[in-house]
């Protein structure tokens, strides 16, 4: 019975081809607009996160803004590291050098820190090893370079022990990140990183200060929120509880923040298109009124013949779910070829999110249902002898 | 078998009330061929209604092939007009969205027919009124006189008791009007019962019993 009422629906969407494509066409930009834009805010959403994961989620970094005479030395930091409920802690200072060595020449960022720096952020080594106390102690000029520009100033990336000068300075390479490992810079001129000891870069460059003005923490035994508390605790004492001396930020705060926008913008634009499809299928119920008042004679020799209220109302319904079923497929399709087209011209790869295809079958269905059982209960309380009488 | 006992329909218009049929008693046998014949007006219309379980009496009991109808669900009233009676209307009455062989296919669809007994009833009914090369086509791609043959072949397939015609040839010439009541006869001669609803004194005559109305009232048995 069912698939008979399919094949009568079919025969007679196909009996008024264009009225079916345009009601059907609601359906498509509703299904399309929710398949794609949701599809983009979770692609965008979870590339955007993997970046922020790679930046260290648990993380905390803070940035002396005034030391009350109180500066922050090398030495502190071992000192509050070796502390109770403290993790990693790791100086950061930060400049840019003139890279040179015999293959060329560029600009890199150079991060002057400790040895805790690695596990911090996590850096993965291709070869040689990275910062380590006695570098930091004896301010040696070794330099860890990231894999890019390895291959940008030497051509390669097996150069532990070679020398690369920076800013006319010479520097031993002791280790080569691998490729994509390492803080990740949008920058049009490619990625160059290099790591001295935090020691060397105060000589190196005479606007870093012995004096730590930004460091590193990573979660403690306690967790990361406690590490913070007891963070703050010892930064308040030491400047004087001046809420101003220092800038405190939580990395995870980040991600969290992330994922609330993300989640916020996917609801949003998941909810204007779920209102394009909400249009789309009043569109179906305006037409299948339409449709119910112009086939009421074709109702009545139904009814004549034999047909049951039940079997009419069938036949009204399932019309409504296989507009909106084939909208939706075509919308799907559409969808597919237009994220395909998109992850092409784009870097980032998004892909039809499954779980968001699947809603939009399923609501199109409930539309379906939602806005055809109106009109197929009307078609089917329609009296047989009047319904025969009928001339429109 | 068709059995009117007293059987009224009562219509209120505003004020007035008009009994479009009033207080009938009827008795067809199964196998008759019968006409029932009356000016506009005169109750066919109601009559034929209650006959084809289109409609139920106001007052009084109709039996068909001993069920009492009057009591029946709209349900069930389908399940009657779809297994007992077929249809023949004066203006055929086919869905012109469906072609010739999908019209006669219809009833049996409801009646919950395999597709291969359907084939072979549509067959056979197409057979029957000789119109099998055009079973493809679409109603208004057919003359009236074919449309009304397909009607028949689709009441013939359903395989009915009864025959109900309304006007079966008021919208045709003489000529395909006399091949339409030729049918009728062979279907009577086949053994099944014909109620045919006219005007006409002709066709009426062609039956093997008249019943003439008048004012909802049934004025003679000839």
């Amino acid at each position: 019975m069912i698939l008979q009422s399919v094949k009568m629906a079919l025969k007679s969407l196909r009996s008024n081809k264009l009225r079916f494509i345009l009601t059907m066409l609601g359906i498509i930009i509703g299904v399309f607009a929710l398949v794609v834009l949701v599809s983009l805010v979770r692609g965008a959403s979870s590339s955007i996160t993997d970046s922020v994961n790679e930046l260290g989620t648990d993380l905390i970094s803070v940035s002396i803004l005034d030391d009350h005479s109180h500066p922050i030395r090398l030495e502190d930091l071992s000192e509050l590291a070796d502390s109770d409920g403290m993790g990693l802690v790791a100086a950061v200072a930060e400049s840019t050098c003139s890279a040179s060595a015999p293959h060329g020449q560029v600009t890199t960022q150079v991060t002057g820190t400790t040895s805790s720096y690695r596990a911090l952020q996590s850096l993965k080594l291709e070869s040689g090893r990275f910062l380590m106390k006695p570098d930091v102690d004896n301010h040696t000029n070794v330099a860890v370079i990231n894999h890019d520009l390895a291959v940008k100033i030497l051509g390669r990336t097996n150069v532990v022990g070679e020398t690369i000068r920076l800013n006319g300075t010479s520097f031993k390479v002791i280790g080569v990140l691998e490729e994509n490992s390492g803080s990740f810079q949008f920058s049009f001129f490619g990625n160059y990183q290099c790591y001295i000891p935090y020691t060397t870069l105060v000589r190196l460059n005479e606007t870093t200060s012995r004096n730590v003005n930004s460091f590193y923490a990573g979660a403690g035994p306690e967790g990361l929120d406690a590490t913070e508390e007891r963070l703050k605790n010892w930064l308040d004492e030491r400047f004087q509880h001046d809420n101003d001396a220092y800038f405190l930020f939580n990395q995870s705060q980040i991600s969290d923040a992330m994922n609330s926008i993300t989640r916020t913008l996917s609801l949003l634009l998941g909810g204007i298109a779920g209102i394009s499809l909400l249009v789309g299928g009043i569109g179906i119920m305006n037409i299948m009124l339409v449709s119910v008042t112009e086939r009421t004679k074709e109702i009545g020799i139904r009814k004549a013949i034999g047909a049951t209220r039940g079997s009419i109302l069938l036949q009204f319904l399932v019309e409504a779910l296989v507009i909106s079923l084939i909208g939706c497929i075509i919308g799907l399709i559409l969808s597919w070829f237009a994220i395909q087209i998109i992850d092409l011209i784009g870097k980032v790869r998004y892909g039809v999110n499954p779980s968001i295809a699947l809603l939009s079958v399923l609501f199109s269905l409930l539309i379906g249902v939602l806005f055809g059982l109106y009109p197929a209960n009307k078609a089917s309380r329609k009296p047989p002898i009047e319904s025969l009488r009928y001339n429109g | 078998m068709i059995v009117f006992r007293d059987v009224s329909k009562i219509y209120h218009m505003g004020e007035e009330t008009l009994r479009a049929l009033d207080h009938v008693d009827l008795h067809i046998q199964s196998g008759e061929f019968v006409s029932i014949i009356g000016p506009s007006g005169s109750g066919k219309s109601t009559m034929m209604n209650i006959i084809g379980c289109l409609d139920l009496p106001d007052e009084g009991t109709y039996l068909l092939d001993g069920l009492p109808i009057e009591r029946y669900s709209a349900r069930e009233l389908a399940h009657v007009r779809n297994r007992k009676i077929g249809f023949v209307f004066q203006n055929f009455n086919l869905i012109s969205s469906l072609s010739a062989e999908e019209n006669i296919e219809l009833p049996l669809i409801y009646q919950g027919l395999s597709l291969r007994e359907r084939r072979e009833r549509v067959a056979e009914a197409l057979a029957r009124v000789d119109l099998t090369a055009r079973r493809k086509h679409l109603p208004n791609q057919l003359s009236g006189g074919q449309q009304q043959r397909i009607a028949i072949a689709r009441a013939m397939a359903s395989r009915p008791s009864l025959f109900l015609a309304d006007e079966p040839t008021g919208n045709l010439d003489s000529r395909t009007g006399g091949q339409i009541m030729e049918i009728f006869h062979e279907l009577h001669d086949a053994g099944n019962t014909v109620v045919l609803i006219t005007h006409d004194p002709e066709v009426a005559a062609q039956a093997d019993r008249r019943i003439g109305l008048r004012d909802g009232r049934v004025e003679e048995v000839l």
